[in-house]
């Protein structure tokens, strides 16, 4: 028997019996509607908050090294490196000096404050104290005023430069600029406004506030932990340019040789390898848990297709009878729980989108074109698995008793 | 040659540890174009003898030629390949799809021989015209009455040009007046140099065949030449 006309008829064979058990096949169906819509919906979140992940950790820079008393990498002895010295501003300051490898280096050191003006406050800014550098550093746009000089920094100035929504949010109807804000009481003049940042992780990079490091040091911290920030400029000097601040923190902090760093040197890479770590070990972990309702609706196919099997038992043995070979029988079943099942997975995407609309209001959810077929794909897998046991009897029946069946 | 050559065919059943012997030692020659009747009582082992000549039932022992091929020792997917090209089955019940029309019904085995939908259609087209259905070829099962179903499946037996219609029990289920108008149907296919093969238990069927085949006890008790009654009579 030529395979088209097999596979036609098979085709034709399934949608009949399908239709002809409206009720059995659309509950049988609803279990696979379930099953996808939650996979999907699980997929949908795991892609979503791995690409806000990696936007967010993109704005780190690839091209950027981060020293810190703290490794960013995950299996470090976390004793040792609590008890690690600080960094102060005086190392990072004589490190600046001496890193020539890169287009620039910032200092920096923060807290959360209250920052007030006249009768306005706001709470929890992100307060930063920085050098004259970090503008090109950071990739800082100014969009009103400027950013302080190093004279201001040398100074220890009470200046600061605010960020998008502190401005908004203290001055909604007059220019920031010369106004005099209080950081914890502390008075500072507004001399530059940033322009709009956006979401850095789970933080908002709009609502900080930039003051001198020095001034920073001398009213808002007392020798705080500071991070020294190499811009390379380029990834491919990124080693070189890790390897000559090696040297330098080393001869700063007076590592004796043979003794490790005291000190870590990080950088983007690193915590995308324990983002895809952690969030591989997530996604699997969610997935699992909902592909098991998949799997009982996958069951509840089968038990269908059982039934099925035992209902048209002697329509089987007419087929078999006028020459319906195993095969034709076996393909004809797995198409019927197929198509159940890939009816199922096209109900569930219909489902979902309006769903992942809803929730990605909340969280970054996308429903891409791979979900969609990957979920297309699996529910006609689960299909074949669950028909196949079921076709597989069926192709089995010995024609005199499948006749002989009422 | 003949067309069906039995030797020694036996056929045991195991039933709950009991050994049931079905046919006992059948040979048997059929030449084509004969019409046989297979008569005997309920458990006299007619129905097996109507599996194994059909291809539905492999035999215990003995050889089984139907068309110069030896199919006693065939597989399943072997014997569904001689079932759909040697083999047209008439049955008691009509064993038609009950959600197909007539034309899908009959058009079937052509799906199994793997014929091109266009050639499917006009064969089976032609088979219903044969028996007189050229009208109700878009019909369901279930709107026509018991004369025409069977007429249905007789056109479904005949659409692949099968060496043997195998009937088993063909007017079971139809009033008399029916029953002979298949039966009439049936001594024209003969006359057009079909060989035909009915089971049944009624002397009256088995007098429009040439030939009888009693079978008692697993074995055959009589094989008779009938002086056919009612040729005249035939459509």
């Amino acid at each position: 028997m030529n395979f088209r006309s097999e596979l036609s008829e098979s085709l034709s064979i399934a949608f009949d019996a399908i239709r002809a058990n409206k009720l059995r096949s659309s509950l049988a169906t609803l279990g696979i509607v379930i099953g996808v819509v939650t996979v999907t919906l699980m997929g949908t979140a795991i892609t979503g908050l791995n690409n806000a992940f990696r936007s967010s950790i993109s704005q780190l820079g690839t091209d950027v090294l981060y020293v810190q008393k703290f490794d960013w990498g995950p299996d470090r002895d976390w004793w040792r490196i609590r008890n690690r010295r600080d960094i102060t501003l005086a190392d990072a300051r004589r490190a600046a000096r001496e890193i020539t490898l890169g287009r620039g280096v910032s200092i920096e050191a923060n807290r959360t404050s209250t920052v007030s003006y006249r009768d306005k406050t706001a709470r929890g800014v992100w307060t930063i104290g920085n050098t004259e550098e970090s503008a090109v550093v950071r990739g800082l746009v100014v969009k009103e005023g400027r950013f302080f000089s190093a004279a201001e920094v040398d100074g220890a100035r009470p200046v600061c430069v605010i960020g998008a929504d502190v401005a908004s949010r203290l001055f909604p109807y007059e220019s920031p600029l010369t106004k005099m804000v209080r950081i914890e009481g502390q008075p500072f003049v507004v001399i530059g406004v940033i322009d709009k940042m956006g979401q850095f992780l789970f933080g908002n990079l709009d609502n900080q506030i930039i003051v001198p490091i020095t001034k920073f040091i001398s009213d808002l911290a007392w020798r705080p932990d500071v991070t020294i920030t190499v811009k390379v400029g380029d990834e491919r000097l990124l080693d070189d340019a890790a390897e000559q601040v090696r040297g330098v923190m080393r001869k700063i902090r007076r590592v004796p040789p043979g003794v490790e760093d005291d000190f870590g040197i990080n950088r983007q890479q690193i915590l995308l390898d324990t983002f895809n770590r952690i969030g591989g070990m997530i996604a699997s972990a969610g997935l699992f848990i909902t592909g098991l309702s998949l799997f009982v609706g996958g069951i509840g196919v089968m038990n269908i297709m059982y039934v099925s099997v035992v209902e048209r038992t002697r329509e089987i043995g007419i087929r078999k009878a006028i020459g319906a070979r195993r095969r034709t029988i076996m393909v004809q079943f797995l198409f019927e729980a197929a198509g159940i099942c890939l009816a199922g997975g096209v109900i569930a995407l219909v489902v979902a989108f309006p769903l992942t609309l809803l929730i990605g209001r909340f969280l970054p959810a996308t429903l891409g074109w791979q979900v969609a077929s990957i979920a297309l794909l699996v529910s006609i897998v689960t299909g074949l698995v669950a028909g196949f046991l079921p076709a597989r009897r069926a192709s089995l029946l010995n024609p005199v008793d499948a006749l002989r069946a009422e | 040659m003949s067309l069906i050559r039995l030797r020694n065919i036996a056929r045991r059943y195991e039933m709950g540890g009991e050994t049931v012997h079905a046919l006992r030692d059948v040979s048997l020659d059929l030449e084509r174009g004969e019409y046989v009747a297979i008569m005997g009582p309920s458990g006299s082992g007619k129905s097996t003898l109507m599996n194994v000549l059909g291809c539905l039932d492999t035999p215990s022992a003995g050889t089984y030629e139907l068309n110069g091929t030896d199919v006693s020792e065939m597989d399943d997917n072997e014997l569904a390949d001689i079932r759909n090209r040697e083999i047209g089955f008439v049955f008691q019940t009509f064993n038609l799809l009950p959600r197909s029309t007539a034309l899908r019904n009959v058009e079937l085995p052509l799906i199994y021989a793997g014929l091109p939908s266009h050639e499917r259609h006009e064969i089976a087209r032609e088979s219903l015209s044969k028996v007189g259905l050229a009208d109700r070829m878009t019909h369901r099962p279930n709107e026509m009455s018991g004369g025409q179903r069977q007429r249905v499946a007789v056109a479904r037996a005949l659409v692949n040009s099968p060496s043997i219609i195998l009937a088993d029990e063909p007017t079971g289920n139809l009033d008399s007046k029916t029953g002979a108008e298949i039966l009439a149907l049936f001594d024209a296919l003969s006359r057009q140099g079909n060989t035909i093969i009915v089971v049944t238990h009624e002397e009256e069927v088995a007098r429009h065949a040439r030939r009888i085949l009693r079978i008692r006890d697993g074995l055959i008790a009589a094989d008779e030449r009938t002086e056919r009654a009612t040729e005249s009579a035939a459509v």
